[in-house]
């Protein structure tokens, strides 16, 4: 049974919301299990979209009638509804990017340049996507005297805390940026605590909720984070947007990154001035339809709860343990105690790839590769990459146990 | 666009030959003192196979790769080391170029005895994803013979 009758969760019912998952692949039912690269969208983000465009769209924050106000409107309501969302104090603390890494490059350029002094350095770990791992490399490449420390994963796949606190111990840390939840471990990090140890030692701290805040509920108050990054596409919006929460004194802090419409108080040939966040960071005109987008996606995950996801999710976790750890020849990626709903693995003697191509005729959709963790898989001794399995709020029990079934068809077929 | 290949095409891609090429190779390794070298990446998934040949006059004498990958990258670099063995680098160029059309397409547009062994990848082309995996030994050779050191299949 998929039904969690105590949380009112019904996965049937919720896989109708979603048009895609009724159809076919190669004349099979769609069995997509790569939620941890893009979700899939429920009806009442697309018709939330097709109504703006039909309705009430124009140019925000520029327009002096009345379209251009209700698609202002529209838009600083979206930002309402992150900030609720994420527990943020005040909207102007919610920044609208084109994605994550469009998030990381803004506090790397931003804060990362202006208010990190020559000796500091940022502190990630090993288990970043490279979205939070390159931005970094670029600022230490820059010539700025800032450097670059990783904190070890263990070999169970969790953050090293033991390491995290030496490498925060001589104080050159400015500013400690790790993942909320693993994209490839599924590992969920003790945020609360790595923000404590941070600002113990005088850092800031900024985490990837790029999957966290897809599968749990954040508060980016309790958690005490300076910086939370997320992305629309993943928490079942569209493509284009992004979130970058800041601390509201923070933010007043930092320059511009890029410069042009909307961000500017006053303008002369000569010399500009800026607006106050979170207009100083969004430079042009903002992904006005797809913030209608996430703001109906944050809705309909409201609206189900992110309490009942989770333990929708921690149920499908369980699950997948134990019939995963079933298939002949499988290695799970990590091991951690607190985890989430993504499984990277290898099928002994089949390549991820190939693997892949395999479960497809299938209708099994998987990631195969390295999943822009290329050094989390150098750590693991897997630079030929991993296959990985990640679910949504629409996964279930039954679709895990038709992948388990075919890992063992595809290992017979590629003995 | 090509229809959807179904669990027929599977079996065809992964065909006897083209296993026994991944699995088998008769050239794997490194060619010590290779007068042409490179490596290629497939950034995206990991593939990694790195081509040595030996050149002397106007045809290749030696070939043979090391590398790590899918089996149909694994097949395409142990089949361009059979290949690639007495041909000129034009040849070899050409033979590259052949190669990229089948997986591509599956077109053939001539008749030899090494276009028939190759024709191993024409299934390729109902798998548009995996292009990439039979032409990364291809792209490395070409890099190779213009004195490059790597190339990428991106």
């Amino acid at each position: 049974m998929d039904t969690n009758i105590a949380s009112g969760f019904d996965v049937t019912r919720i896989r109708q919301d979603f048009p895609i998952l009724s159809t076919q692949v190669r004349g099979k039912p769609l069995v997509f299990l790569d939620s941890g690269a893009s979700a899939q969208k429920p009806r009442v983000v697309m018709d939330a979209m097709t109504r703006a465009m039909e309705t009430a769209y124009a140019n925000v924050h520029r327009g002096a009638y009345h379209l251009s106000e209700v698609a202002t409107e529209a838009h600083e309501a979206a930002r309402g509804a992150v900030q609720r969302f994420l527990n943020a104090a005040e909207p102007e603390e919610i920044i609208f990017t084109p994605n994550a890494t469009g998030a990381f490059n803004l506090v790397a350029h931003s804060f990362g340049r202006a208010m990190l002094k020559p000796g500091q350095c940022v502190l990630v770990s090993e288990m970043e996507h490279h979205a939070n791992l390159v931005p970094w490399q670029m600022l230490r490449d820059a010539g700025l005297g800032i450097g670059l420390r990783f904190v070890r994963v263990t070999d169970a796949g969790e953050l090293d805390l033991e390491d995290l606190a030496a490498k925060l111990a001589d104080g050159k840390v400015g500013l400690v940026s790790v993942t909320h939840m693993s994209n490839v471990l599924g590992t969920v990090t003790p945020a609360a605590q790595i923000a404590r140890m941070a600002h113990e030692a005088g850092a800031r701290v900024l985490f990837d909720g790029s999957q966290a805040a897809v599968h749990r509920a954040v508060d980016v108050r309790a958690l005490d984070a300076d910086f939370y990054i997320f992305t629309g596409h993943k928490l079942y919006g569209p493509t284009g947007i992004g979130v970058l929460y800041g601390k509201r004194a923070l933010l007043d802090a930092m320059p511009p990154f890029f410069g042009g419409g909307d961000m500017i108080e006053t303008v002369t040939l000569e010399h500009s001035t800026f607006a106050a966040a979170p207009a100083r960071f969004e430079a042009g005109t903002p992904a006005i339809i797809e913030a209608v987008g996430l703001h109906a996606a944050i809705d309909y995950v409201n609206a189900i709860g992110m309490a009942a996801i989770e333990a929708h999710e921690r149920a499908l976790v369980d699950h997948a343990m134990r019939a995963l750890t079933q298939v002949e020849g499988l290695a799970l990626l990590g091991g951690a105690q607190d985890r989430g709903g993504v499984f990277a693995f290898t099928l002994e003697g089949v390549h991820p790839h190939d693997l892949s191509t395999y479960l497809d005729r299938s209708g099994i959709c998987v990631r195969a590769g390295r999943h822009c963790a290329e050094p989390l898989h150098t750590r693991f001794g897997l630079e030929g990459g991993s296959t990985r399995a990640s679910f949504g709020l629409y996964t279930t029990r039954g679709e895990i146990d038709f992948l388990a079934t075919k890992l063992t068809d595809a290992r017979r077929f590629f003995a | 666009m090509s229809a959807p290949a179904g669990f027929d095409e599977l079996q065809d891609l992964y065909s006897k030959v083209l296993r026994d090429l991944a699995r088998n190779p008769a050239h794997r390794g490194r060619l010590e003192n290779a007068t042409a070298t490179a490596r290629g990446d497939n950034p995206m998934c990991g593939d990694r196979v790195e081509i040595f040949i030996n050149l002397d006059g106007p045809r290749i004498t030696e070939a043979m790769f090391t590398g790590r990958g899918c089996e149909i990258s694994q097949a395409s670099a142990a089949l361009l080391t059979e290949l690639v063995r007495g041909k000129s680098p034009a040849e070899a160029r050409a033979l590259g170029q052949a190669v990229a059309r089948l997986a591509r397409s599956g077109e053939r547009d001539e008749t030899s005895e090494d276009l028939a062994r190759l024709s191993v990848f024409s299934v390729v082309k109902n798998f548009p994803s995996r292009v990439k995996c039979a032409t990364l030994a291809w792209h490395a050779l070409d890099a190779a013979l213009a004195g490059v050191k790597e190339t990428s299949s991106e």
